[in-house]
């Protein structure tokens, strides 16, 4: 496949500039200047004339629901939202029904029969259930293909229980995610504290809740590397507080193995967007209010954030249609990433379009040693995203391939339009 | 929420947050009209009308209000409590709506333990909803029945309702604002009248933030410097039940907070005393004090069901 005229921006080399790229038994073969490939004889060419061509975009956290909560999507359904997204790997998380914590459930998860639109990569449970009881067995897992461990939704609370996971998980050289919520400090809660939440009635998470166990496992890492000879990973899911974003600003300055990521929701939207107790701006960790949201994004410009995540959660109509306090948490999110960067992050904040693609690209790559994802260079996987930067438009929730339809973001403002996703050679979506 | 933006019924009550202050003016203008009314004249007003009242949580003052001005008005009533119907049985709060209208419902009257639910129901039924009281987030016939309380006895039923109504009075409202959804619906609606409204209360039960409910907003530990600013002292009920966790010394709050015959004769021996109920004698008011003339707890029972025919009137669309 020849895709070309495109701008090229590729941030792991440093390229930013009009060029050919050939892809060739799903690796890139060559990226050239214009013309030079026109001799070259491929199968199918894709015209990028005043589009970007970047890296396919990399997301390590999403949930896709199967095996059982097909009736809110499914491993097929969601990739096929993320190809729409521009997301070339996605990571699943493990709280399916079971939990993923098995070799087994891994293998049936990554199986081709599950039809995944776009590379699949899975996090099985960091303990048996999610239970925060008993490690799941790393070493097997990691031979079967986990590219790191989490408890996701449910925070690994016990510190030795963590310290266990972040050592084990530490001698393979993969990631622990960790959900940051002091859940013994939420309970009963269902939004951010503050005064939306006194006017709505509502109880309130705390930010405290958020930064302690962010600093409890940033203190486990520099205790695990004094005394066992290990230099663990820990990635922080989803930060929402300014005082967790400083936590992992020290804990980086200090030379400790952390990583974090932010999604789009916390760095577009506070909890005003609740509005009328709106269950599809309900999300955990909660919308933040405004000197978070800027907090989020100022990290974001300054390097302290690792990757864009989209904590893609869908849920049915119905589970949203209920009281606030009783809705789940989450909301679909792979379909409305690029263009809330692009829009809040590139126009508003002046980000260079390179650091956004690398946000969403190299980056989240490296986090789960994806080696081969996030890079246009010759040899690197045939994953790449074509979009027109410049394209504004509404997203419509109803026009989503995700099954599930719970966003805040319906009818909201875009910037930056996915016209072709390309997974190893082979169109995946176009518009 | 009436304005033509607004994805809810005409008609419907559910928030006094930016209810228009001429809505305001209107609904108290209809209950002065109702009132007035030969009682024979009321009940042909929603003659073959049905209305449902969904009770999620118990209640006995604000159930019978709604119940009893349906039944002055002529209306048909049905009332669905979460025990003894399909609530039990897991139904949804869309699906116990939607069953309601389909047996003819034109309006519900909820009352729910979770804040907002009535947003949800006014949402998926597109029934006009009055809200008789969500989780700790609104009361708003609760307000309107105080805010008609204070205005007769303050001598101001007379003056047009608009923001300047209520300017030079202050309110001190004590007790458990935190749960409070009394509290929050007349600190959010008061001010926008004119009034200074004073929260007073201890931390526990009064966090900081409750002072953003409103312009005229502040909070005041002390009661009886509080008490010594107010025309009118509206006490709260502390709401053990939702207490969760709260560690509150009963002896202490009684000492600092309890509005007694002393207390209210140093600082403010004028004051119009008020509590929504159900009031707990002894704890954070003094049986004499609920008793004396300053009192105006019984006027506001009997406003509530004046106010109640208002609302039901205003959501059937019936203009007078």
């Amino acid at each position: 496949m020849l895709i070309k005229n495109g701008r090229v921006i590729d941030p792991a080399s440093g390229l930013d500039a009009q060029r050919d790229i050939l892809v060739r038994d799903g690796v890139i073969a060559a990226v050239e200047a214009p013309g030079v490939l026109a001799g070259v004889e491929v199968a199918e060419t894709l015209d990028a004339t005043g589009c970007v061509v970047a890296p396919g975009f990399v997301d390590v956290h999403v949930h896709l629901r199967e095996p059982g909560q097909t009736y809110k999507e499914t491993i097929a359904t969601g990739t096929s939202a993320g190809a729409a997204g521009g997301f070339t790997s996605v990571v699943a998380m493990p709280n399916t029904v079971p939990v993923n914590d098995t070799v087994a459930s891994l293998e049936w998860m990554l199986e081709p029969a599950r039809n995944s639109a776009v590379r699949l990569f899975a996090m099985p449970a960091a303990t048996m259930g999610s239970m925060g009881a008993e490690l799941s067995d790393y070493p097997a897992l990691a031979r079967a293909g986990a590219v790191g461990f989490t408890d996701d939704g449910k925070p690994v609370l016990e510190d030795a229980m963590m310290r266990a996971a972040l050592l084990s998980a530490g001698r393979l050289g993969l990631v622990v995610s960790q959900h940051a919520e002091d859940t013994r400090l939420t309970g009963g809660c269902s939004m951010n504290a503050g005064p939306v939440a006194f006017r709505l009635g509502l109880r309130g998470m705390t930010i405290e809740a958020e930064s302690r166990i962010v600093e409890r496992d940033i203190a486990l890492l520099r205790d695990i590397e004094a005394k066992d000879g290990v230099r663990p990973h820990l990635h922080v899911q989803h930060v929402s507080t300014a005082r967790a974003m400083q936590a992992i600003q020290r804990a980086k300055s200090d030379g400790l193995h952390v990583t974090c990521e932010v999604a789009p929701h916390h760095f577009t939207l506070t909890d005003e967007a609740i509005g009328d107790f709106n269950t599809n701006a309900k999300m955990n960790p909660p919308l933040r209010v405004e000197s978070d949201r800027l907090a989020m994004i100022a990290a974001l410009l300054d390097g302290t954030v690792d990757c864009i995540a989209t904590d893609h959660a869908p849920h049915a109509r119905h589970e949203k249609e209920q009281e606030f306090e009783r809705a789940p948490n989450g909301i679909t999110g792979l379909e409305t990433a690029l263009g809330l960067a692009l829009r809040v992050l590139h126009r508003e904040h002046g980000m260079p379009l390179a650091r956004v693609i690398s946000l969403m690209s190299a980056n989240p790559a490296s986090i789960v040693k994806l080696n081969d994802a996030g890079s246009l260079k010759p040899g690197a996987w045939g994953d790449l995203v074509v979009f027109d930067a410049g394209a504004e438009w509404q997203f419509t929730a109803s026009a989503s391939r995700s099954m599930s339809k719970n966003t805040p973001f319906d009818g909201a403002a875009m910037l930056g339009r996915i016209k072709a996703t390309v997974v190893g050679g082979r169109v995946v979506f176009k518009s | 929420m009436t304005d033509s933006l607004s994805p809810y019924a005409p008609g419907s009550l559910i928030t006094v947050a930016g209810l228009p202050i001429a809505e305001v003016a209107s609904i108290l203008a209809l209950t002065t009209r109702l009132e007035k009314m030969a009682a024979a004249e009321r009940r042909q007003l929603l003659a073959g009308r049905t209305l449902a009242l969904l009770f999620y949580e118990s209640s006995t003052r604000t159930r019978t209000s709604f119940e009893l001005a349906a039944k002055s008005l002529g209306a048909t009533t049905t009332l669905v409590s979460d025990k003894s119907s399909s609530i039990e049985k897991g139904e949804s709060l869309k699906d116990t709506g939607l069953t309601l209208r389909a047996l003819g419902a034109e309006c519900i009257v909820l009352r729910h333990s979770a804040g907002g639910a009535p947003f949800l129901l006014a949402r998926t039924t597109g029934l006009p909803v009055l809200n008789a009281g969500d989780g700790m987030h609104q009361h708003p016939s609760q307000a309107l029945l105080d805010l008609r309380t204070i205005l007769s006895r303050l001598g101001l039923a007379d003056r047009p309702v608009d923001d300047k109504v209520l300017a030079g009075v202050t309110i001190t409202i004590t007790g458990d604002i935190r749960h409070s959804r009394v509290a929050r619906s007349n600190a959010m609606l008061l001010p926008r009248l004119g009034a200074k409204v004073l929260l007073c209360g201890p931390v526990e039960l009064l966090p900081e933030e409750a002072a953003t409910l409103g312009e005229g907003v502040e909070i005041v530990r002390d009661f009886d410097t509080a008490l010594r600013r107010s025309q009118v002292a509206m006490m709260l009920r502390i709401q053990s039940e939702r207490l969760a966790g709260l560690k509150l010394d009963l002896n202490e709050y009684i000492a600092g907070y309890q509005l007694t015959a002393a207390r209210l004769e140093r600082c403010s021996p004028n004051a119009l005393v008020m509590h929504p109920g159900p009031m707990i004698r002894g704890l954070e008011i003094q049986g004499e004090v609920a008793d004396s003339p300053n009192s105006a707890i019984e006027q506001q029972v009997s406003n509530g069901l004046a106010v109640r025919t208002a609302l039901l009137v205003r959501a059937l669309g019936v203009s007078l």
